[in-house]
């Protein structure tokens, strides 16, 4: 009798190609991705599974390149900060600190400590913002919908403070190549307290929500394992390095911007598994918190920008009664400024690791060359490492733990 | 740090700049893995001086965790298909580096394991970021230009 189906699996050529020897059962390759709601973002794996247990997998990324590291050969200095908002739409801040932390030290220019301090208070924002994101999809993809409208709720509150500070909700550009893009605005002290003073207690909120919930431990726990080893060889970096219990946060080893006075702690979990990586990440949010409040009550006064004006573009009332100012006006916004030759790497600590910008410079008013080392491309390559054997149910546990953005992996 | 390998050592803003042989820079890796501790390796990039000659600067940024220090490593290549091996062996987080500049700059990791394009498609014709390739591409060509 005929068996059903058999002739519609004669004809498909793929599967008469594989072995069907007990020894090497049947192999079968699945395309997840490029557009996989799990993936957030176009994200293509190729995956090889025996049954439902991944084999190997394989990457392929590129689908989001734009060229921003060519077109910041064409932008000036200061016009650069704009594309360096698009490299990681979770963290702009974060991206706008490293590039100009990077600029700073080739020029070099002193900031003024209420600048440094805002920049710290404004990446906190921004890993706050980050890891509100990835804890809501990341609880969506598991299953936990709730989680994900708790987490959007506070984080629009932190993008109505953007916007409050730079005008913008998520491109903000808010940190410029000699301190801040505006002055911080009127009642900035009330928006953000309002917010710092209630959001300890929207973390309790996610943490009853999640800690003992019963699916979320049984799809969390155990899950994603990858040995230290391979990750820093791999060249993953960020906070799923502290989950396998390395304390290595760039803020604390090699502070910058004025991370040296703030009072807080690296969590570090030893678990390894997408369960740790939770744990590191919602302590971050703690951590985050507290140095917000300690920016908040000890924000220093004075100029919220660099002394510097052929770098800084000079105040408004100054351009209207000074004849320097307006020159010098003149020559910053027509050709830029000139930042001299050499080359510096200048490395912080993003929401998802090590973010560097290695930057070129030949003594012009535009960049000779940019490079971005960005923890989301260092981090994706351990991913065909992390899902080999795993179940492929597993595997969507596994990726939202990495925590990558497409934008950061492509550029 | 001492290599024969080392050309020359550069300090400017904090940063240690190692200006190494390219024939011999898989020794100096894993001599800077093995013996100074610099277990990881944090990027590879590589900068485009046209018209200048040797042309290419390839850059390794180096970490070492145990010593919370960096380092920069840098190969100058000459010629319009420069070539230099493969540093997979020693980390194996190169591979997707050099994938990336062979991508952008043309430059030929020799013994890598899976040298194609990464982030371009996989037909491109040209290295985009070498200086000499136009901000548009060949592709189009516009009326003013």
């Amino acid at each position: 009798m005929k068996q059903p189906f058999e002739d519609h699996v004669s004809t498909v050529p793929a599967v008469q190609e594989l072995p069907a020897t007990p020894a090497a059962p049947r192999r079968m390759t699945l395309n997840m991705g490029p557009q996989h709601p799990s993936t957030h973002g176009v994200l293509r794996i190729v995956l090889e599974l025996e049954g439902e247990t991944i084999i190997s997998a394989a990457p392929d990324i590129g689908f989001l390149h734009t060229g921003i590291e060519k077109e910041f050969e064409q932008k000036n200095w200061q016009q650069a900060v704009t594309l360096t908002d698009r490299v990681d739409y979770l963290a702009n801040l974060s991206n706008n600190l490293a590039y100009a932390l990077a600029v700073e030290k080739l020029l070099p220019i002193e900031i003024p400590p209420q600048a440094q301090w805002m920049r710290v208070m404004m990446t906190e924002f921004s890993r706050l913002n980050s890891h509100l994101v990835w804890l809501g999809t990341h609880a969506l993809d598991i299953g936990a919908m709730t989680m994900f409208f708790y987490c959007f709720r506070e984080r629009e509150d932190i993008l109505r403070i953007f916007e409050m500070f730079s005008g913008q909700r998520m491109m903000t550009s808010y940190i410029r190549i000699g301190g801040l893009a505006l002055e911080p605005p009127r009642g900035w002290q009330q928006a953000v307290g309002k917010f710092i003073r209630a959001f300890p207690s929207k973390v309790d909120e996610y943490e009853e929500l999640l800690n003992k919930n019963p699916i979320w431990t049984r799809r969390t726990k155990g899950v994603g394992f990858i040995s230290l080893e391979d990750m820093l060889d791999l060249g993953v970096s960020g906070p799923m390095i502290r989950a396998a219990g390395v304390d290595w946060d760039i803020r604390k080893k090699e502070p910058y911007s004025s991370y040296d006075q703030f009072d807080f702690r690296v969590p570090v979990e030893t678990s390894n598994d997408v369960w740790g990586r939770y744990r590191v990440r919602l302590q971050e949010m703690r951590e985050s918190a507290k140095i917000i409040t300690q920016a908040l009550e000890g924000m220093p006064g004075g100029p919220w920008k660099a002394d510097a004006p052929h770098v800084v573009l000079p105040d408004r009332e100054k351009m209207k009664t000074e004849m320097e100012a307006l020159i010098y006006h003149f020559k910053i916004v027509t050709e830029g400024f000139r930042v001299p030759a050499g080359e510096a790497y200048q490395c912080i600590e993003s929401p998802r690791g090590e973010i560097g910008y290695y930057v070129v410079s030949d003594g012009t008013s535009k960049p000779y060359r940019v490079h971005m080392r960005t923890p989301s491309f260092g981090n994706l390559q351990a991913l065909p490492k992390m899902l080999e054997g795993i179940l492929i149910a597993d595997s969507i546990a596994a990726l939202g733990s990495m925590d990558f953005v497409l934008g950061d992996t492509d550029r | 740090m001492n290599h024969p390998a080392i050309v020359e050592s550069k300090e400017a803003f904090g940063e240690t700049t190692l200006l190494a042989d390219p024939a011999r820079i898989v020794d100096l890796c894993r001599y800077l893995k093995d013996s100074e501790k610099f277990i990881r390796l944090s990027g590879i990039t590589a900068v485009d001086l046209h018209p200048m000659e040797p042309r290419f600067e390839v850059i390794y940024h180096l970490h070492s965790l145990e010593r919370n220090q960096r380092l920069r490593l840098k190969c100058r290549l000459g010629g319009d298909t420069p070539e230099i091996d493969s540093a997979t062996g020693v980390w194996r987080s190169a591979n997707w580096y050099e994938r990336e500049v062979f991508d952008m700059f043309g430059i030929v990791f020799r013994n890598h394991p899976n040298l194609v394009r990464i982030l371009m498609p996989i037909d491109w014709e040209g290295y985009p970021l070498r200086k000499d390739y136009p901000v548009h591409g060949y592709k189009y060509s516009y009326p003013s230009e």
